[in-house]
């Protein structure tokens, strides 16, 4: 479901000397301090990062969900202020409406947006089947398992058709083996729906099976460090240059 | 894969036999939930027509019911209940009708409800009934005064348990529908409201209970009609099959109440597993 319209930036992200700081206990926090990061479209970007260096900071103002004190964030080459239409956020909990069904859960972004039930349960049905619940539709959160629940999560977003989807550790809440196979899923459906993903993360082998790039943040406010992903796809996580990525991703963490 | 067995089995079985075995399930179920209760009303039967009880003060079921039948049937006691349901019907429905709104407003905006609490918890500490003469000085002996004791008792539980519900929403359930691009009203709507409506029915429970307490209550100070006016004029005039007739009826009122009300809450809430 690639969409047609081809025009030369969709879902492009540009991040210029963004800075964001936190008063915790009176004390000022530098939370972020004067990011620079260019985004392509269809670009898959996974960040990540030692605990409390800013991840999730970084993606809420990316999600319009926090103002950054200094600089600016950029969508296909416009300044966005707040929540916009372009971005889905897709969090660490699946934050799922507990009354309503699957398809009116996964609806319920679209409903929001002023389109009619009929037409947005339609296509919610769509995106039901894409994360594999099709048979699910009208069962309520509370009957699902922690992998389905996320699923739905992760339909929602896609339901809205954003160019962007902003992504907070979704896979992190998963027993290992549910989250290889949304690992898969995931890669299938960045590369069936070519949107943008940003995807915060605090497992490697995730961030290198999925992303384009990998962007390293630091609690000692270095300039944040894009790394190339430059293993072909579909990946395998035996492959030599994917063991060898792994290794240098290890050591930029001082991990030996 | 069990209820399948069990379907098939059952068409194979004789419907008479099918039938004989529902029954069965049925009476052991029903045995089951009110068994204590069927036992303990023949006891009381009992040990009343054979004095292991004093009969004056516990009378045989058998003289209670004729009591009952006979007040219904003269239309007096038909006329205590009217009343009675009047009395609680209003208040309870201007304190759903004050309290729910207000609540949900209230839950919604923290300086208000910072700035109220301290005065409803006050005046939910001071007992109504202590009140009661206060609302007499000031509505007279009359209707008005009884039924705005029984509101203002009942008004509590349901406030406060809608902004508790309200407080009580999952913020990033909201966070969500914000990133949607959802409006206040809309978030109002679709999250908040449908979010608070458990405790809304803890609140509307809590309240039909508070409501009958306090409507027996008032009928006892100054009323001459009335279920409450009756327990306590039949004890008076030495009808105590006729006051256990109008104690069955305000219990029968308050299971019906309860009843109504979780019948309500099956339907409204059957996404939650609390039910
Ligand atoms: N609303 C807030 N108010 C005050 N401080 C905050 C707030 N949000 C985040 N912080 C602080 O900002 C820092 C970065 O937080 P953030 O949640 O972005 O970290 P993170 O990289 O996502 O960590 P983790 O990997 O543990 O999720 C932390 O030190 C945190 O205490
Ligand atoms: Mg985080």
């Amino acid at each position: 479901m690639t969409t047609a319209t081809t025009t030369v930036r969709r879902g492009e992200v540009t991040i210029r000397d963004l800075s964001k700081s936190f008063t915790l206990n009176g004390r000022r926090l530098d939370v972020l301090r004067g990011i620079h990061l260019d985004v392509a479209s269809g670009e898959a970007l996974a960040i990540v990062g030692p605990s409390g260096c800013g991840k999730t900071t970084l993606l809420r103002v990316l999600a319009g969900l926090e103002e950054p004190d200094r600089g600016e964030v950029m969508i296909d080459g416009a300044p966005v202020h707040g929540i916009g239409r372009q971005r889905a956020v897709i969090f660490q909990e699946p934050r799922l409406l507990p009354w309503l069904t699957v398809t009116q859960n996964v609806s319920f972004g679209l409903e929001v947006r002023g389109q009619d039930r009929a037409s947005a349960a339609e296509k919610a049905r769509h995106y039901i089947r894409l994360v594999g619940l099709a048979g699910f539709e009208d069962a309520y959160p509370r009957q699902l398992s922690g992998g389905m629940a996320q699923r739905v999560g992760i339909a929602r977003a896609l339901t809205v058709q954003p160019e962007i989807l902003l992504l907070d550790e979704p896979l992190g809440a998963l027993d290992a083996m549910t989250k290889l196979t949304m690992q898969e899923e995931l890669a299938r459906i960045w590369r069936e729906e070519g949107v943008t993903m940003i995807l915060v993360t605090h497992d490697l082998e995730e961030a290198i099976f999925l992303a384009d790039r990998v962007l390293v943040m630091s609690k000692s406010g270095h300039p944040p460090r894009p790394i190339e992903i430059d293993v072909p796809r579909p990946r395998d996580r035996s492959a030599p240059s994917f063991v060898a990525l792994r290794r240098r991703l290890m050591a930029e963490f001082g991990l030996h | 894969m069990t209820l399948e067995t069990v379907e098939t089995g059952a068409l194979a079985a004789p419907p008479i036999r099918l039938a004989g075995a529902r029954i069965g399930q049925v009476a052991r179920a029903g045995l089951a939930r009110y068994g204590l209760l069927l036992g303990f009303l023949l006891l009381w039967q009992l040990g009343s027509t054979f004095g292991w009880i004093n009969p004056t003060v516990f009378p045989p079921l058998d003289r209670i019911l004729v009591a009952l039948w006979n007040g219904l049937a003269s239309g007096a006691l038909i006329d205590d209940i009217a009343i009675s349901l009047q009395r609680s019907g209003l208040a309870f429905a201007a304190a759903v009708g004050l309290g729910i709104p207000l609540g949900l407003f209230m839950g919604q905006i923290p300086a208000m409800e910072r700035a109220l609490d301290p005065i409803l918890q006050f005046f939910r500490q001071t007992s109504a009934l202590a009140l009661y003469p206060v609302f007499i000085l000031l509505l007279g002996l009359g209707e008005a005064s009884k039924v705005f004791v029984i509101f203002w008792a009942t008004l509590f539980p349901i406030l406060l348990a809608t902004i508790g519900g309200v407080k009580e929403v999952d913020r990033k359930l909201v966070e969500m529908a914000r990133t949607y691009g959802a409006t206040r009203a809309t978030i109002f709507r679709r999250v908040v409201l449908p979010a608070s409506v458990p405790s809304i029915f803890v609140g509307l429970r809590l309240s039909a209970t508070t409501a009958l307490l306090l409507l027996i209550a008032a009928e006892m100070i100054g009323a001459n009609r009335g279920l409450g006016f009756q327990v306590m004029n039949a004890q008076y005039n030495f009808q105590i099959p006729l006051m256990f007739a109008a104690i069955f009826l305000l219990a029968g009122l308050g299971l019906t109440a309860n009843a109504v009300l979780v019948r309500l809450q099956r339907r409204l809430c059957r996404w939650s597993d609390a039910v």
